[in-house]
């Protein structure tokens, strides 16, 4: 106690004991101060650097939180419902005579909605209209069939959001891992089963590797920007992958005049996981095993915490040590090695019969949502993963139905990221807190005006 | 214009920010409002400028209740605020930012960039100084951008200016003129508002001195009251302005430093042919004017440039040419001049934060794999001997107070085995009480026979703490000299000119 400089007796004594040790009592005036004099310097210094601004609103997307996820598919939800209605043919043909008979329309609005809900819960958990519990479950797995690649390429681009870096490349790196994973497959011949597949996979997983490890090489030598550069890359490896399936003897199924490769023998197809009776084959599990290894570089891993702090606050942690140029480089190496996963699964597990340049099947842009949505937080990206996993398969199931078209899935979709996208705007309409609202009045007041509009 | 807050109240939730503050401040007077980091002078100021709503209170202007939805309301009214963090667009003239929110239009829509033009230099030489209205702010000193500052205001006919934390970004010189261009205000009948928790420009400048402490008036003090009653005030006890401390003694460590030489990017050469040596047991302060070359003299010694020449010994061992890691790992600690920025990662916890030079191994790393049970013991040993005042080890470092978070970067450079401790202006921005602390940490390594190199740009702390000062001006030592070198020549050596007995001093 007489050691700490903080208070003399005298002075304890004449003040409420709280104030003693005053966790918050003098931090917290101080912090509304500097939160003044923060706003202040970002201001200043977000009107010189572009490049600040965009991680800045990258990072606030980023951190979102759980409730405004919840709350933004929600909102997405309620969004679809009315499309759904306005589109419906039933309820436009009710409304016509509204007035006579108002029953009628809501009767149908009712119908309308809740038959493509139902329809779209049936296509993808669990469809009642099975005969067996074996028959039933199948919309299930193959919703997570649907989510393996999302959930891999969704971890790539989020431990890169972690890093501080924007991966836009996930199209290029599926596309290049499922060329060296397809090669591997098809034009390798005679190895057994297990190791033909472990070379597959590792050889894909690598070329996603490098192929974003070709982007975090350029961001850390020359300060190239790495959205440019992978975005760039995907238009690189789009057209390789169609000059390689359009010529004969490199990639293109001998035999056939079609840009397409052979398809993948079995000693390198991932296994079915269920059975043959269903689509779901190992790559789900190894997802999994990504969410966690993810999970375990992140939280617990001395290369995570360089990652994040670099992420974070790159300058204090050079300052401290931590090689910012090797982190970013081994950052997307990581990266591309997850959404290489993501392009080994498809072309070793979903998609065997041979493939074409749209392999990637717009999954590297998914997966931005994906992280997005869930908060660049592993497990958030599994639930994000299958979420989107679902909508794929329902709203197949959903337009065959109920003929609702697959669009207005799409739309959900796009609404829920964007809704994650303006947290003050979806915490406005559910009145959830808004961060730091107490000591910014200009912000609570902004809310204010929201709620009562 | 007569400024009066009445009974000003706010509260964050639970804490009171501002406890019914009563402040008065007449026209034709500077009145100083004083107190520690986190007493609350912001938040009322920010309460007058309209950012914040006072939760009771009213604020009049000539006798009149004022109702500030906003800045724009306060400024209306004749209200001028010179922030500490400055409001201008970098890439703007100054004429442009002088007539930003308010521009005047001749035509349809044409900007009246010539009338601005005017203001800027009617205002200016009425000052006696002189401000291109054509120059870009970012290309301006921070004097200049200041000054910028306060032709804004004036041009928006403020009666009441209130400057929060000026002299923060000064250098000497600047607060020097600043203080003059302040009494000219005052003379032209402007009320004043100083806000500030530094004692010797108070004195030199105040009219009335208003003391904040934990968010209420304490007391209203004379400027001719002594600096200790007045510090005192403000902390609340009696505070000890000098360091204790007995005289050095000498160890064989020692860091030896020849010849370094930095160079911007561009080519501009920024430490210049630099040496000198520090042994252990003894303090070197590295003292002058900001932007003399002393935050990139300190980079260059932690490896920060690696394009540096020259040599730099630390015990006969080569650091110059290594990375940041291998000099931290040679023992080196090292208390960056801006925390915020390249000391702490605000959004990380401080347990995460004190081992953030620790990644590269035992003890915290094992296997690759963060051990968090021992991160988290050391960090509330840490917290408690540095004691960071702070409801816990997981609570993100950017929220602790600026006192706090030095104390954190102070508590973790301080951890490891060290052969040489460099603490770039380790008191910036900090209450008093954390400064008198962190000056006794600084002591002790000094006094454990390591080689302590501190920057200061404030005279007080360097002759405070140093066994010998160094003077550095334009990227160049001016001199070496004894601690208790006279004042004037410490002022004229920071000026550049050479101390007459430089034979006796290096």
């Amino acid at each position: 106690m007489s050691a700490r400089p903080g208070q003399d007796p005298a002075d304890s004594a004449e003040q409420p004991p709280a104030d003693d040790r005053e966790p918050v009592g003098t931090t917290e005036p101080g912090r509304a101060e500097e939160i003044e004099q923060e706003k202040a310097r970002e201001g200043a210094a977000d009107d010189g650097e572009t490049d600040d601004r965009w991680q800045e609103a990258f990072r606030r997307i980023i951190s979102g939180g759980w409730a405004v996820a919840l709350g933004a598919i929600l909102l997405a939800v309620i969004a679809g419902s009315l499309m759904i209605i306005v589109t419906d043919e039933a309820v436009q043909e009710a409304a016509g005579y509204f007035f006579s008979r108002p029953g009628d329309t809501f009767a149908a609005v009712g119908e309308a909605v809740g038959g493509a809900y139902s329809a779209l819960f049936q296509g993808a958990v669990y469809n009642f209209r099975a005969d067996t519990f074996a028959a039933g479950i199948r919309p299930l797995t193959q919703t997570l069939n649907n989510a393996t690649p999302l959930i891999a390429a969704g971890l790539g681009v989020a431990i890169a959001f972690r890093a501080g870096l924007l991966n836009i490349g996930g199209q290029g790196q599926m596309l290049m891992s499922a060329t060296a994973a397809g090669w591997v497959g098809f034009g390798v011949t005679g190895l057994p089963f297990p190791l033909h597949l472990i070379l597959a996979l590792v050889a894909g997983i690598l070329a996603g590797a490098l192929w974003a490890g070709i982007a975090g090489l350029l961001k850390a030598r020359t300060g190239a920007h790495e959205v440019i550069v992978t975005i760039m890359l995907n238009y690189v490896a789009l057209y390789l992958l169609s000059y390689f399936l359009a010529t004969p003897g490199l990639m293109q199924a001998p035999g056939s005049a079609n840009p397409k490769t052979p398809p993948t023998p079995e000693s390198a197809q991932l296994p079915p996981l269920l059975g043959e009776r269903y689509t779901l084959h190992w790559g789900f599990v190894l997802a999994l095993v990504a969410v966690a290894v993810v999970w375990w570089i992140l939280n617990r891993s001395a290369v995570g915490f360089s990652y994040r702090a670099v992420g974070e606050n790159p300058r204090a942690a050079r300052v401290a040590g931590i090689d910012v140029s090797r982190s970013t480089v081994s950052v997307m190496l990581v990266a591309g090695a997850l959404v290489g996963l993501a392009g080994v699964t498809q072309v070793l597990g979903t998609v065997t019969t041979g493939f074409g340049s749209d392999i990637d099947a717009g999954i590297g842009f998914d997966a931005i949502t994906v992280a997005l949505l869930g908060n660049s937080n592993p497990l958030g990206v599994l639930g994000a993963g299958i979420l989107f996993g679902a909508f794929k398969a329902g709203g197949s199931a959903m337009q065959a139905a109920e003929g609702i078209p697959i669009e207005i899935v799409l739309v959900v979709q796009s609404l829920i990221v964007l809704f994650i996208a303006a947290p003050p705007l979806v915490r406005a309409i559910f009145r959830l807190p808004q961060p730091g609202s107490a000591p910014k009045k200009k912000r609570s007041k902004a809310a204010r005006k929201e709620v009562s509009a | 214009m007569r400024l009066e807050l009445r009974g000003i109240t706010k509260r964050f939730g639970a804490l009171v920010a501002n406890d019914h503050i009563d402040l008065v401040v007449e026209p034709g007077e500077i009145h100083c409002l004083l107190g520690e980091n986190g007493a609350g002078k912001s938040t009322l100021m920010n309460v007058l400028y309209g950012l914040y709503d006072a939760d009771e209170g009213e604020i009049l202007l000539d006798g009149e209740v004022q109702d500030f939805e906003g800045p724009g309301d306060a400024m209306n009214a004749g209200i001028g605020m010179v922030h500490q963090h400055f409001m201008l667009v970098p890439v703007f003239s100054v004429a442009e930012n002088v007539m930003l929110g308010h521009e005047t239009t001749h035509g349809p829509g044409i900007l009246d960039l010539s009338a601005a033009r005017e203001t800027v230099r009617s205002t200016a030489d009425r000052f006696g100084f002189h401000v291109d209205p054509d120059a870009v702010v970012e290309d301006l000193p921070v004097g200049v951008q200041q000054r910028v500052e306060i032709i804004k205001a004036l041009s928006r006919d403020a009666q009441v200016l209130v400057f929060d934390e000026p002299t923060a970004v000064l250098t000497p010189q600047e607060t020097d003129e600043l203080m003059a261009i302040m009494r000219q205000l005052k003379d032209e009948g402007k009320a004043i508002v100083f806000i500030t928790h530094k004692l010797r420009e108070v004195r030199e400048v105040a009219d009335r001195i208003t003391v904040v402490r934990h968010g209420k008036v304490v007391g209203e003090a004379d400027p001719t009251a002594p600096d200790n009653e007045l510090a005192s005030l403000m902390v609340g006890r009696a505070v000890q302005l000098t360091v204790d401390k007995q005289a050095a003694r000498h160890t064989d460590n020692e860091l030896a430093v020849s010849h370094l030489q930095v160079a911007t990017p561009n080519g501009q050469v920024v430490v210049d042919d630099v040496s000198f040596t520090v042994r252990g047991g003894e303090i070197l302060v590295i003292a002058g004017v900001q932007g003399n070359g002393q935050t990139e003299l300190t980079e260059a010694l932690i490896g920060l440039h690696p394009d540096a020449r020259g040599s730099i010994l630390l015990d006969g061992s080569e650091l110059r040419g290594r990375s940041v890691r291998k000099v931290l790992d040679a023992g080196v600690g090292f208390v960056p001049e801006d925390r915020s920025t390249d000391g702490l990662v605000g959004e990380f916890s401080i347990a995460e934060n004190l081992i953030l030079d620790r990644t590269d191994g035992a003890p915290f790393v094992r296997a690759g794999s963060l051990q968090l049970g021992l991160r988290d013991e050391f960090a509330r040993e840490k917290v408690d001997e540095f004691d960071v005042r702070t409801t816990g080890i997981d609570l993100p470092v950017g929220r602790l107070s600026g006192g706090n978070q030095q104390k954190v970067v102070l508590a973790r450079e301080m951890s490891r085995e060290l052969r040489l401790l460099v603490a770039a202006q380790p008191t910036r921005g900090v209450d008093v009480g954390s400064i008198e602390f962190i000056h006794q940490r600084i002591v002790e390594t000094r006094d454990a026979g390591i080689p302590v190199i501190v920057v200061s740009t404030e005279l007080d702390e360097a002759v405070a703490l140093a066994d010998r000062i160094m003077v550095m001006y334009r990227g160049r030592v001016v001199g070496i000299v004894p601690a208790d070198t006279p004042r004037d020549v410490l002022g004229l050596m920071m000026a550049g000119v050479a101390p007459e007995t430089e034979g006796d001093a290096a």
